[in-house]
């Protein structure tokens, strides 16, 4: 489901939903993060005060994941293995292939808002190497041709 | 007519292709108006020749691949649904030499049936370890689980039937099972491959575990990079307890026990079992200190027994089976079947299962062909980041916990990973210490810090700077992180580091180079 804008009452109704789940912390900002895209600082605030944490708690576990965000992603997030088994057959020649034509760094996003390029160490697809995935979709034998392409074609918005 | 297809939808596959040529095929048969039905599998785990597309003839399946969308006409032409022969034919994969000589226990189904449906399941020998365990009872199940060999299979090789006695053992209203599918180790696949290919024998472990541990919940944390594995294994729980597998009642016995899925965040270190019950309550996922064992002191404070995915889905078949069946297979101490992870520059990349002790040179050049590039293998990167690179000297070494340990090696969760001769093992080095740094939890300095100088250090070394001084602190500085760390991530990484300096020293004294340049 694409993110949509921050909405108060949408957010406090997520929290509720997973306020009673045990060691609710990470589904409640998974939920979150799918809803709105990011965790914002007004949400951290909330479910510090329904899970009965301190805001620096949450702050804390947020930053710690490398999954939860602080700031919007571009419209698509295209994800690259950094590790062993892709660089065995050229990731790390893919990536620099991949940062140089989009013209962007890991964790940046494309000048036009369209693209986000984050390192993932290993998605699993280490028998079809190098791999990526591309809005969740997984990709084996990544090519930079076949990225950048892919990565052009898509609208500007919403999510594939 | 009637055909049926069988599609892998194990996320290698896909990563291929494999949505699309089922979709391809649906349009195909429609367009001939031939009725077909489509089942989508797990993958047998020949990952080179997915996707891998089966068809239901008189005679058995028979297999096609690798398959793109646009040879599905082709395919069609070549009357494919009857068997006709096509230049993708594969044959029976059960005659397929990659196939044929496997041992497969954990695996036996994988590949074979439709993973969310029941009745496939228990016709394919599923649910047999489980009514074996109701009859048994918990210390029939622990005595025969800890008869059986088997070692926990995420890396450390504890026996699963030791600790299962001290849960059970242990005073308490509430317990819990925890199946840690975060599988963080690059060129390992086997725990996402078994949650996609066959969940319910991942289901039938934990129930399993359950009633030997006294243990009424079930969490397993799935990593967040495994979305395909986190749908399949939610949808099974959900059939599970609709079939009464799970509930209050285990296949109506006096036995409660129920599970549900928790997705992680993308920490690795979360891999590691108190970090993962850390992130199971809610928190950032800080290693704890041990003892208090998880066993005695898991989560919610309550004795947990955590076990990675394959040690479990592995029981069912061992009680099934018995303990004698699968001890018997193995060698010394490393008792019944591994399922090897081949991953990297390697011709036949995927999933093998077969006893312990085969030597890493037959893994390798036998049933993995060697290097997709056709170069000469140069290093082995065995057990994920903190595992040892070997060369291919050392390929006389069987796969066994004590025989690579005795190598300054580990096999950790069974990946291999193959490298061809343009591999640098100074960048890869320097990786090791990179991935500890972006990973380290943070609790203890020498992991936290030691990473970020040994980055340090090992950049001067490319540059050519005082080598051999900075060889000499770099071995320092691991034999620190050794020593000083809490956990395996701070400690491990001297393997790849140490091995990288022992087995390849040529590359600590090559030419001055840049992190920049790329092959
Ligand atoms: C840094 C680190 C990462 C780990 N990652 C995993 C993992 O992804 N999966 C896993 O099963 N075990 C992992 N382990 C091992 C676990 O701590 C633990 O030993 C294991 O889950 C116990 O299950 P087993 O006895 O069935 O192997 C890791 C350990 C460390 C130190
Ligand atoms: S070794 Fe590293 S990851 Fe492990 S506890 Fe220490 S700081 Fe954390
Ligand atoms: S190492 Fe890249 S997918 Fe596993």
């Amino acid at each position: 489901m694409p993110a949509t804008a921050w909405d108060e009452t949408r957010a406090q109704a997520i929290i509720d939903a997973h306020k009673a789940t045990d060691g609710a912390a990470l589904p409640v900002l998974h939920a979150l993060q799918a809803a709105f895209g990011f965790i914002a600082d007004r949400a951290i605030e909330m479910v510090a005060d329904t899970l009965n944490l301190s805001r620096a708690e949450v702050h804390g576990v947020v930053s710690f994941y490398h999954d939860f965000r602080r700031a919007p992603a571009g419209a698509h997030v295209l994800k690259l293995c950094r590790s062993e088994a892709c660089q065995a057959v050229g990731a790390d020649k893919l990536a620099a292939e991949v940062r140089g034509a989009l013209n962007v760094d890991w964790h940046e996003t494309t000048a036009d808002g369209r693209i986000t390029l984050e390192p993932v160490f290993c998605l699993g697809l280490c028998s079809c190497a190098p791999s990526a995935m591309f809005d969740g979709r997984p990709i084996g034998r990544a090519d930079a041709k076949g990225l950048t392409a892919l990565a052009q074609e898509k609208p500007m918005s919403g999510k594939a | 007519m009637s055909a049926r297809i069988f599609i892998p939808l194990d996320s290698a596959a896909v990563a291929l292709g494999a949505d699309d040529v089922a979709q391809a095929m649906a349009r195909e048969a429609l367009a001939r108006g031939i009725a077909l039905t489509i089942t989508r599998t797990g993958s047998h785990g020949m990952h080179w020749l997915e996707p891998l597309v089966e068809v239901e003839t008189p005679t058995g399946r028979t297999a096609y691949g690798p398959v793109k969308a646009a040879d599905v006409p082709g395919l069609f032409d070549a009357k494919f649904l009857g068997g006709g022969k096509h230049g993708l034919s594969v044959g029976r994969v059960d005659d397929h030499p990659f196939i044929k000589p496997q041992t497969r226990l954990t695996f036996a189904r994988c590949g074979r049936i439709d993973p969310l449906s029941i009745a496939d399941y228990r016709a394919a020998g599923g649910l047999k370890g489980l009514a074996q365990a109701l009859k048994l009872g918990p210390d029939a199940i622990l005595a025969a689980v800890t008869a059986s060999g088997l070692r926990g299979r995420g890396g450390a090789g504890f026996p699963t039937g030791i600790k299962w006695k001290t849960v059970k053992d242990a005073k308490a209203g509430q317990k819990y099972v925890v199946c840690n599918a975060d599988e963080g180790d690059s060129g390992t696949f086997s725990d996402r491959m078994i949650m996609e290919g066959d969940p319910l024998a991942v289901i039938e472990g934990m129930v399993i575990a359950g009633i030997a541990t006294g243990a009424t919940k079930g969490f397993i944390y799935i990593r967040s990079e495994y979305p395909i594995a986190v749908g399949i294994m939610t949808r099974a729980i959900q059939h599970a307890r609709e079939a009464r597998l799970l509930g209050a009642s285990v296949m109506d016995s006096p036995h409660a026990f129920d599970m549900e899925v928790r997705v992680g965040a993308g920490a690795y270190v979360c891999g590691e079992e108190t970090s993962l019950l850390e992130s199971l309550e809610g928190r950032r996922g800080q290693v704890r200190a041990k003892p208090p064992l998880p066993a005695h002191h898991g989560l919610f404070g309550k004795p947990t027994a955590v076990n990675n995915v394959i040690s479990l889905a592995s029981v069912p078949a061992i009680l099934a089976n018995g303990a004698d069946t699968y001890k018997s297979l193995g060698t010394g101490r490393s008792l019944g079947t591994i399922p090897i992870q081949l991953a990297g520059n390697v011709k036949h990349a995927g999933l093998y299962e077969a006893p312990f002790g085969m030597t890493l040179g037959q893994i390798v050049m036998d049933i993995g062909g060697g290097t997709a590039s056709g170069r000469p293998v140069r290093a082995v990167q065995v057990g994920g980041p903190l595992g040892a690179y070997f060369p291919p000297n050392l390929f006389d070494t069987p796969f066994d916990y004590e025989a690579f340990s005795a190598k300054d090696g580990l096999i950790g969760h069974a990946g291999v990973v193959v490298f061809d001769d343009t591999v640098d093992m100074l960048r890869q080095a320097r990786f090791a210490m990179e991935f500890c740094a972006i990973e380290s939890c943070g609790k203890c300095t020498p992991c936290r810090i030691g990473s970020v100088r040994g980055q340090e250090v090992i950049d001067r070394i490319l540059k050519g700077i005082e080598v051999d001084a900075q060889i000499a602190l770099l071995e320092d500085l691991c034999s620190t992180m050794k020593l000083g760390s809490l956990c395996a991530l701070g400690g491990f990484v001297p393997y790849p580091v140490l091995s990288a300096l022992t087995h390849f020293p040529e590359d600590f004294r090559a030419r001055p180079r840049s992190l920049a340049d790329v092959a």
